[in-house]
C-alpha cells in the first residue's frame, strides 16, 4: 500500500506515515480540555461520596456546609427528587433483566463506596471541596455484596428490595442455533472415549480505565441552548439522552467534547456527574463546572472486566477440538450501566475465536454487587474471550505435549476457507492466520528461543524462560445496526459524514466519530485527500461538537475508521458525482465523457480538464451552471455496514521468571497484526504499542482491589499500578495485509487489538516458564508473590490439581474451590 | 494572602495568592496557562511537570509561594519565535503522543532528562521518565522521541 510521491494515484495519501495534524496544539499546550474552560460567573461543584459499600442514609445535615464561605447551595438526593431522573441503561440484554433505578445522587441508600450522596455548589472548586467536608452524613451500614461468587448465589443482597443479585442470563447453544452440535454430548464423548477434556476456571480481574485526563463537565444554561462541555467519548449519545431526560428537543442541547484526554471506554457513559452538573446549572441558571479528582475517578468512573470464567474444552487425542463450553459470571457493580450488561455477552460470541469448533455453548450470568459499576473497557468483552480461549488452547497443547502453535494450526480456519461462518453464528469475511503466524515466528526467533528455554530447563537455571502464544481475532467496528438490534442494544451502529468543497478549494469534513486521541483529523484527511485528489493540507476535519457535527454515534469499539471512514468515502464520492455534470458543462463536454482522476475532471481523449478546486469555485460563483443543478458541492452519507470486521494477528511473548523470587521480566514481545489495508502506519503502530501495554498491565500489574469492607484500596496511582516507561520494553511489531471485504477501504479496526491479544500471550509465557514445577495457571495480575506461590505450593513438581477440582456453579449454589493461593482479596 | 513575584515563560508577574495554592493552580487559574494540566493529585502522573529555574518539578508538588522570586517555564513558553523546541518537534516526528494529556509533562521532563544526560541509552530514558504516566502510547514512541531529540540513531 505504500504510495510514491512522484506518481500521483488514488493511493497517494493512504498508506503514508503522515505526522498528525492534531499534534501542534497538543505539544504546545494550546489545548482545549474541558477543565480549561472558564465562563463568567461560573460556579463549581464538589461531590460528597459514600465511604461505605452499602449503607442506609439516616440523615444528612448540610447546615454547616451551607454557612461555609462562598457556598451557594448544598443539595441531597432527596432535595433533587424526581428532577434528577434515573441514569439510562441502553442495553437491557433480556426482557426480564433486573436493574435497580439509578438516581445520580443516592436518595436513602448508598450502594457502593464512592457513590454521590450530596452535592455542594460554591464560587470556587476549593471552597466547594472545603464545604463538602462539612456535610454531616449519618449512615447505618448494611451487609454488602462484595464477592462475585457469593453475590451470584444471593448470599447477601446488593439491593435487598430486588430480592436477587442476578440481573440477567443470556444463553447461546450451537445445537439450538443450528450452527453446530451439542457441547455436552461432545464433552461426554471425550470423557467416555479416548478424548481429552480440559477444565479451567479463570478470573478476569477488575480493572480501572485510568485515562490520564480526569472527567470534567461544564454546563452553561444561560443561552438559548443548554451547552455542555464534557470529557466524553460520546457527545451525540449524551446529547440524545440528556434531551430525553430533560424533556426538551435535541436542538436545545449542545454537547461539546473538546480535546479529550483518553477514554478507553471509560468515558463511554452518561455519568451521574454530568447529569448533576446539568440539573444544578438549570436550577441556578448559572454556568457550573465539575472536575473530578483522581481518586474520585478511580472510585466512581466505571471499571472494566471483572468476571469468572468456567471453561470446558473437549478434544480428540490428536488435538482436534470437539466442543467448547463457556460459563461466565460477570460483575456489573451496583447498577446496570449504559451498556455494561451487554459487554460480557458481546464477548461471549468471540470465545471460539479463530477456531472451527463443531460444538459451542455459552451462558452469561450478570450479577449486581456493592461495587462501582462496570462497563466497556478497552476491548470490551473481547479481551476476556481471547484470554479464555488462548489460555485453553495452550493448556490443551501442554496436556498433549505438543507445541502450542501446532495445536492452533490444527484447529484454526484455513485461509482458503474464508468467508467462514463460525459456530457462534458470526461471518468472518477474511483472514490469513497462516501468514501472520509464520511472520511472527520468524520475527520473534521462535525456534531459537525455544532452544534456549529447553537449555534453561535442563540446567535448572534459576531464571526460567517462558514463551507465550496468542493467536487472536476480534469483532471490530461496532456497527451493524440490525445485529445490535438483535442483541437488544438500544442504538444503531451507523456513522455519519459530511464532505463540503469550499470556494477556496479547501475541503471541510465533518464526522460523527468524535476522537479522543486516535488521530481522526489526520487519518480522515488522508482518506478524503485521496478520494477527492486534493492536498492533505487542504482537508479540515471537524468533530466533537453537536452544533458542528449534529449526527453521529461517536467513538468506541474500533469503529471510527471502518464505519466513520467509510461514511466519508461515500460522502466524498457523492461530491464527485455532483461535480461531474458541472465540470462537463464548464468544459462544454458530455458528462459521459468526463472522467475523474487524481483530483481532475478530464474530457476523455483530450488534455482538457478542470481541477476539483476550479469546479468548486465555479459552483460557488454559480454564474454558469447547467440548468437544474444545485449550486453546492457538498454531501452527506450515513453508513451502516452489513457486518463487523475481524482483524487478527499472532502475538509471541518471552518472559523470564526468577524462580527464587517470583519476579517476572519481559524479554521480548513480537506481534504481527493483520488489520487489512492501513491508512496511516505511524498511527497504527502507536495504537498497537499503547494497546500492548494495557494488555500486558492486566497480566502483570493492574487490579482494582476492594477490601473486606468494600473500600477501594487501589484508589490512586500510588496503589493502582499503571505501568511506567521503566516497567515496559520496546516492542517488535509488524503486519500482514488481508483486506476486509466489507468496506471499500479494506480496513479493519486496530484500536483494541494490542490489548486484546497481549494479556493471554503474557500469562501463557509466565505459565510456560514454570510449568516444569507442575504449574498450570497463575491468576492475574501475575505478581511476584503469586508466581512464587504457584512455584512453591505446587508440591515439589507434582502437577497442581486445580483443573480436577469441582468448579463454581452459580446455579447450584456450590461455591467450589477456586484456588486462592494468590492470597488476594476478592 | 501572600504577594509573590514570579517570572513565568519570560514574563514577570506579581500576584496575591493563598498560601495553600499550588503552583499548578496558580498557573492554570490565575495566569490562564492551561497547557499545564492536573492528572492525579498525588504527584504520581507527572502531567503537571514544569521547569523551576530550569529543573523539572511537578507543579502539583510545589506551592505557588515557593515559586516567589524564581523562574518558571511551562510548555507554553518552550517554542520560541514560532519554532518548536527540538523536543516538541521530536515528539511530533516520532508520534510520541496520542490524546496529548500527558504530553506537556512528558516534554518538560524529557528536556530535563537530556540536561542531565545528553546521550542517554534506552534504559536511562525509561528510568528518567518513570515519574510520568502515559496511557496511550505504550512509551515506545516517547523513548524514540527522546533519542531523536538527543541526536541519536533511532530504531523502528
Amino acid at each position: 500500500m505504500t504510495a510514491t510521491q512522484d506518481a500521483p494515484s488514488e493511493q497517494l495519501e493512504i498508506g503514508r506515515d503522515r505526522r498528525r495534524k492534531e499534534d501542534q496544539r497538543l505539544i504546545t499546550g494550546r489545548t482545549r480540555w474541558t477543565d480549561n474552560i472558564t465562563l463568567p460567573g461560573m460556579l463549581h461543584l464538589a461531590m460528597v461520596r459514600s465511604p461505605f459499600a452499602h449503607a442506609k442514609i439516616t440523615s444528612i445535615d448540610t447546615e454547616e456546609a451551607k454557612k461555609a464561605p462562598n457556598v451557594v447551595t448544598v443539595v441531597t438526593g432527596k432535595d433533587l427528587g424526581e428532577e434528577q431522573g434515573s441514569l439510562p441503561n441502553a442495553w437491557p440484554i433480556t426482557p426480564d433483566q433486573v436493574a435497580p433505578a439509578h438516581p445520580p445522587v443516592a436518595i436513602d441508600r448508598a450502594t457502593f463506596a464512592g457513590e454521590i450522596v450530596a452535592v455542594v455548589v460554591a464560587r470556587s472548586a476549593a471552597e466547594a471541596r472545603d464545604a463538602a467536608e462539612l456535610v454531616d452524613v449519618d449512615y447505618e451500614e448494611l451487609p454488602a455484596a462484595l464477592d462475585l461468587k457469593e453475590a451470584a448465589n444471593d448470599t447477601t443482597l446488593a439491593h435487598p428490595d430486588l430480592g436477587t443479585n442476578k440481573s440477567a442470563k443470556w444463553v447461546f447453544d450451537s445445537g439450538d442455533a443450528g450452527t453446530g452440535g451439542n457441547v455436552d454430548e461432545a464433552i461426554q464423548k471425550a470423557r467416555d472415549g479416548d478424548g481429552i477434556v480440559i477444565e479451567r476456571e479463570f478470573r478476569q480481574q477488575r480493572l480501572i480505565p485510568a485515562f490520564m485526563e480526569p472527567r470534567s463537565t461544564v454546563v452553561d444554561p444561560t443561552g438559548e441552548q443548554i451547552t455542555m462541555w464534557s470529557a466524553t467519548q460520546i457527545p451525540h449519545i449524551l446529547r440524545f439522552l440528556l434531551a430525553a431526560v430533560l424533556g426538551v428537543s435535541e436542538s436545545k442541547v449542545r454537547v461539546i467534547a473538546p480535546d479529550v484526554g483518553g477514554g478507553f471506554g471509560g468515558k463511554l457513559q452518561t455519568t451521574p456527574e454530568e447529569f448533576i452538573t446539568m440539573v444544578m446549572a438549570r436550577r441556578l441558571g448559572k454556568p457550573i463546572k465539575f472536575t473530578e479528582t483522581r481518586s474520585e475517578s478511580m472510585m466512581a468512573a466505571h471499571h472494566g472486566r471483572d468476571q469468572w470464567q468456567k471453561l470446558t474444552l473437549s478434544a480428540e487425542k490428536d488435538g482436534t477440538v470437539t466442543g467448547f463450553k463457556v460459563e461466565l459470571t460477570a460483575d456489573l457493580g451496583s447498577h446496570v450501566s449504559l451498556i455494561g450488561g451487554g459487554v460480557p455477552v458481546l464477548g461471549a460470541f468471540m470465545f471460539n475465536a479463530i477456531y472451527k469448533f463443531p460444538a459451542y455453548h455459552f451462558s452469561v450470568q450478570t450479577v449486581l454487587t456493592n461495587k462501582a459499576w462496570t462497563d466497556a473497557y478497552r476491548g470490551a468483552g473481547r479481551p476476556e474471550a481471547t484470554f479464555g480461549i488462548e489460555r485453553m488452547m495452550t493448556e490443551l497443547a501442554a496436556e498433549l505435549g505438543v507445541d502450542p502453535l501446532e495445536i492452533r494450526e490444527k484447529n484454526w480456519i484455513k485461509h482458503e476457507e474464508f468467508p467462514f461462518t463460525t459456530v457462534a453464528g458470526l461471518e468472518y469475511d477474511s483472514g490469513n492466520y497462516e501468514a501472520a503466524t509464520a511472520k511472527a515466528k520468524e520475527n520473534f526467533g521462535y525456534d531459537e528461543l525455544r532452544a534456549e528455554q529447553q537449555q534453561r530447563r535442563e540446567s535448572n537455571d534459576p531464571v526460567q524462560l517462558g514463551i507465550g502464544v496468542s493467536t487472536f481475532t476480534e469483532m471490530c467496528g461496532l456497527a451493524p445496526s440490525r445485529v445490535l438490534g438483535s442483541l437488544d442494544y438500544g442504538a444503531g451502529g451507523w456513522e455519519h459524514a459530511t464532505v463540503r468543497m469550499l470556494a477556496t478549494g479547501k475541503v471541510e469534513v465533518i464526522t460523527g466519530a468524535s476522537a479522543h486521541g486516535q488521530g481522526h483529523e489526520t487519518a480522515f484527511s488522508q482518506i478524503v485527500a485521496d478520494r477527492l485528489g486534493v492536498p492533505f493540507e487542504d482537508v479540515e476535519v471537524l468533530h466533537g461538537d453537536t452544533m458542528v457535527a449534529p449526527k453521529g454515534l461517536d467513538t468506541y469499539g474500533s469503529r471510527s475508521l471502518v464505519v466513520g471512514g467509510e461514511a466519508l468515502v461515500r460522502a466524498a464520492d457523492k461530491v464527485i458525482e455532483k461535480a461531474k455534470p458541472i465540470a462537463a458543462h464548464l468544459l462544454e463536454a458530455s458528462p459521459d465523457d468526463i472522467e475523474f482522476k487524481a483530483g481532475r475532471f478530464g474530457v476523455r481523449g483530450t488534455d482538457q480538464g478542470l481541477a476539483m478546486a476550479e469546479v468548486a469555485l465555479a459552483t460557488f460563483a454559480a454564474h454558469n451552471l447547467p440548468d437544474g443543478v444545485e449550486p453546492s458541492l457538498d454531501s452527506d452519507a450515513t453508513y451502516d455496514p452489513v457486518n463487523f470486521n475481524y482483524p487478527h494477528g499472532t502475538h509471541l511473548c518471552a518472559m523470564e521468571v526468577d524462580t527464587e523470587t517470583g519476579a517476572v521480566k519481559m524479554r521480548k514481545y513480537t506481534c504481527v497484526d493483520d488489520i487489512g489495508n492501513v491508512i496511516n502506519p505511524l498511527i497504527v503502530a502507536g495504537q498497537v504499542h499503547g494497546g500492548l501495554v494495557q494488555g500486558i498491565a492486566q497480566a502483570l500489574w493492574e487490579e482494582a482491589v476492594y477490601d473486606d469492607n468494600g473500600t477501594l484500596v487501589s484508589a490512586s496511582f500510588v496503589d493502582y499500578l499503571v505501568p511506567t516507561a521503566a516497567d515496559t520494553i520496546s516492542f517488535d511489531i509488524d503486519h500482514t495485509t488481508t483486506p476486509a471485504l466489507t468496506n471499500t477501504l479494506g480496513t479493519k479496526g486496530v484500536g483494541e487489538a494490542g490489548t486484546i491479544a497481549s494479556t493471554p500471550a503474557v500469562v501463557n509465557a509466565v505459565v510456560d516458564a514454570i510449568r516444569k514445577f507442575g504449574v498450570n495457571d497463575v491468576r492475574m495480575p501475575c505478581t511476584p508473590e503469586r508466581v512464587w506461590k504457584a512455584i512453591h505450593h505446587s508440591g515439589g513438581g507434582e502437577p497442581t490439581t486445580e483443573a480436577a477440582k469441582p468448579h463454581f456453579d452459580p446455579a447450584s449454589g456450590d461455591e467450589g474451590t477456586a484456588d486462592r493461593t494468590d492470597g488476594a482479596s476478592e | 494572602m501572600t504577594r509573590i513575584e514570579v517570572t513565568v515563560d519570560g514574563a514577570k508577574v506579581s500576584d496575591e495568592v493563598e498560601p495553600r495554592m499550588l503552583l499548578v493552580q496558580y498557573l492554570r487559574e490565575k495566569l490562564g496557562k492551561t497547557g499545564t494540566v492536573i492528572g492525579c493529585d498525588t504527584s504520581n502522573c507527572g502531567a503537571c511537570t514544569v521547569h523551576l529555574d530550569g529543573r523539572s518539578v511537578k507543579s502539583c508538588n510545589v506551592l505557588a509561594v515557593q515559586a516567589d522570586g524564581h523562574e518558571v517555564t511551562t510548555i507554553e513558553g518552550l517554542a520560541q519565535d514560532g519554532e518548536l523546541h527540538p523536543m516538541q518537534a521530536a515528539f511530533h516526528e516520532c508520534h510520541a503522543l496520542q490524546c496529548g494529556f500527558c504530553t506537556p509533562g512528558m516534554v518538560m521532563q524529557s528536556i530535563d532528562l537530556l540536561n542531565d544526560n545528553p546521550k542517554p541509552d534506552e534504559q536511562q530514558i525509561r528510568q528518567g521518565l518513570e515519574g510520568n504516566l502515559c496511557r496511550c502510547t505504550g512509551y515506545h514512541n516517547i523513548v524514540r522521541a527522546v533519542q531523536t531529540a538527543s541526536g541519536q540513531e533511532v530504531n523502528k
